[in-house]
């Protein structure tokens, strides 16, 4: 055996393996949540496209994209060490992770945690794209971007060895690397697949609402996972995160609702819902950094602006069907910058202070850094895949196909039979 | 014989139902419809986007009756639909020329 057995925590191993599993059973969670939200001729075609991306993107990540996140010691993008978990099971510590960043959980758990992140992250994209994307260009849009996009991004911010880390740039679980690469690429697929047709004239409205609360609530359950799992250990830091999660989510739904009920008359279940999602995304980056009464502050400003960004795509004229923008871009974007006003090195000592915290703006500076690299890329990368996509198969669904619905046109199945 | 047909508010079936029961009635089938009238639709708020909803969801209920209680059967119905507000629906009364109960094969009064 050439793992150091004294080296891996069991403790620690149990967490990040319950969290992976946390983890993974979010997707089938947002496959809902946006399920809920299309008309009921695209619910299944929502439903398969997330549950698609548990199959094609764990068998990329095995072959490639773990490799080109967490290989070598380069700056800018992986290596090739680690094809198809070549040695992960017998190596004792991966590049960058030495000293205070040493795993103190075996490198395959490492390895099955990161797979989910890299799953869900394109998988939040087709709330964007909802009701008229091909399958097929689906299927070759997300493969393409789990390979040139995601497992870079992942480098530069989550391996230590990564430039945005190096830098200084702080992300607990995923607000740049997971909500604002999702969000940046979503819009741009958005611009090149273009509207639904008939929006925004004729009425969407969801056609499951309960589905769409269900479907929160096992986000919010398996967001857990996502940010305490992240502390990589079994320990004060993961209850930490924890805590912030939770309070994080309870304030961004209870704020979206007054904001709501102000402007628009009702409290509203699909608010509630898109309120404590809000606040889950703000909460992602800060979760191990922040302490005391920040998350509930963090998840407040998230409720209020995301609530407040909804009509930026009826304003610019994009047809972001389900607010992945509002919610995933603007949420993850409001999380990377208040972690530069609350972190706080009491809480975590590998992170920073904040404005607030006596750290002065050099932390909020590498935070913007971070968020316009991540957005500028995933963004710019992503629309020459879309366009290239739409050139050569086409992403677009034919009319016809498109005013059947997904369900029949691309899977030949019908959600619910009468 | 007289095919009754109502449409009415959704939450007054079960009113109507029992009115029916009391009254005598046999049997009658009932259908959830969506429609429009004078009541108008309302509006519905999903992410701050206002949608107007034009088609309300209704029930339909729809019955035979021999001729001499065709009458009674339609005030039982307006009594148990009514709530005095727009939106409470209509009855019609149809001639029915033949009627047949499949398992016997009885036709006409006997058959309902």
């Amino acid at each position: 055996m050439s793992i150091l057995l004294a080296d891996i925590d069991t403790g620690a191993t149990a967490w990040v393996l319950i969290s992976t599993a946390l983890v993974a059973f979010m997707t089938p969670g947002l496959a809902f949540f946006y399920g809920g939200m299309v008309r009921s001729k695209n619910m299944l075609g929502m439903l398969m496209q997330n549950f698609f991306a548990m199959g094609l993107i764990s068998v990329i990540w095995a072959a490639v994209g773990f490799s080109l996140a967490f290989g070598g010691s380069g700056q800018y993008i992986g290596n090739l060490d680690f094809v198809f978990m070549k040695d992960l099971a017998k190596i004792a510590e991966l590049p960058g992770y030495t000293g205070d960043f040493g795993l103190v959980i075996p490198i395959l758990a490492f390895f099955a945690y990161q797979m989910m992140f890299a799953v869900i992250t394109p998988a939040l994209i087709t709330g964007a794209t909802a009701d008229r994307m091909k399958f097929s260009a689906y299927a070759v849009l997300i493969g393409v971007w789990s390979i040139l996009v995601y497992p870079i991004v992942a480098h530069w911010v989550f391996s230590p060895n990564g430039w945005l880390f190096k830098r200084g740039a702080l992300d607990f679980a995923g607000g740049a690397v997971v909500h604002i690469n999702a969000g940046a690429a979503a819009l741009a697929v958005v611009l090149v697949l273009g509207k639904r047709r008939g929006w925004p004239r004729d009425a969407m409205p969801p056609h499951n609402l309960p589905f769409t609360m269900l479907g929160t609530g096992i986000l919010w359950f398996g967001w857990f996972g996502f940010n305490a799992g992240s502390a990589l250990g079994a320990n004060g830091l993961a209850a930490q995160a924890l805590v912030n999660t939770h309070l994080a989510a309870a304030s961004a739904m209870l704020v979206w609702l007054v904001v709501e009920k102000l402007r628009a008359g009702h409290a509203t279940s699909l608010g509630a819902a898109s309120g404590a999602v809000a606040g889950l995304v703000a909460i992602t980056p800060c979760a191990g950094f922040v302490g005391g009464a920040s998350p509930i502050i963090i998840g407040a400003v998230a409720g209020a602006v995301c609530y407040l960004c909804l009509s930026l795509k009826t304003k610019f004229g994009f047809d972001d069907s389900l607010d992945v923008i509002a919610v995933h871009l603007v949420g993850g974007i409001i999380g990377s910058m208040l972690l530069g006003v609350f972190a706080d090195t009491a809480v975590n000592s590998l992170g920073a202070d904040g404005l607030f915290l006596g750290g002065g703006a050099s932390l909020l500076v590498e935070q913007l850094i971070a968020v316009v690299a991540t957005l500028v890329f995933s963004f710019v990368v992503t629309g020459i895949a879309a366009i290239a996509i739409d050139r050569t198969i086409g992403l677009r669904v034919s009319t016809e196909d498109e005013l059947i619905g997904l369900d029949q046109s691309q899977h030949a199945e019908t959600a619910y039979q009468s | 014989m007289k095919l009754i047909t109502a449409v009415i508010k959704p939450f007054k079936i079960d009113d109507v139902k029992d009115a029916l029961k009391t009254a005598g009635v046999q049997g009658m089938t009932v259908t959830e419809v969506k429609g429009f009238g004078r009541q108008g639709g309302h509006t519905e708020t999903y992410r701050g986007a206002e949608y107007q909803i034009d088609l309300v969801p209704k029930v339909r209920i729809e019955l035979v009756v021999d001729d001499s209680v065709a009458n009674n059967v339609v005030d039982v119905i307006r009594q148990a639909a009514s709530t005095g507000k727009i939106g409470d629906g209509k009855i019609w009364v149809t001639a029915v020329e033949q009627i047949v109960r499949i398992r016997t094969g009885e036709q006409g009064s006997d058959a309902i």
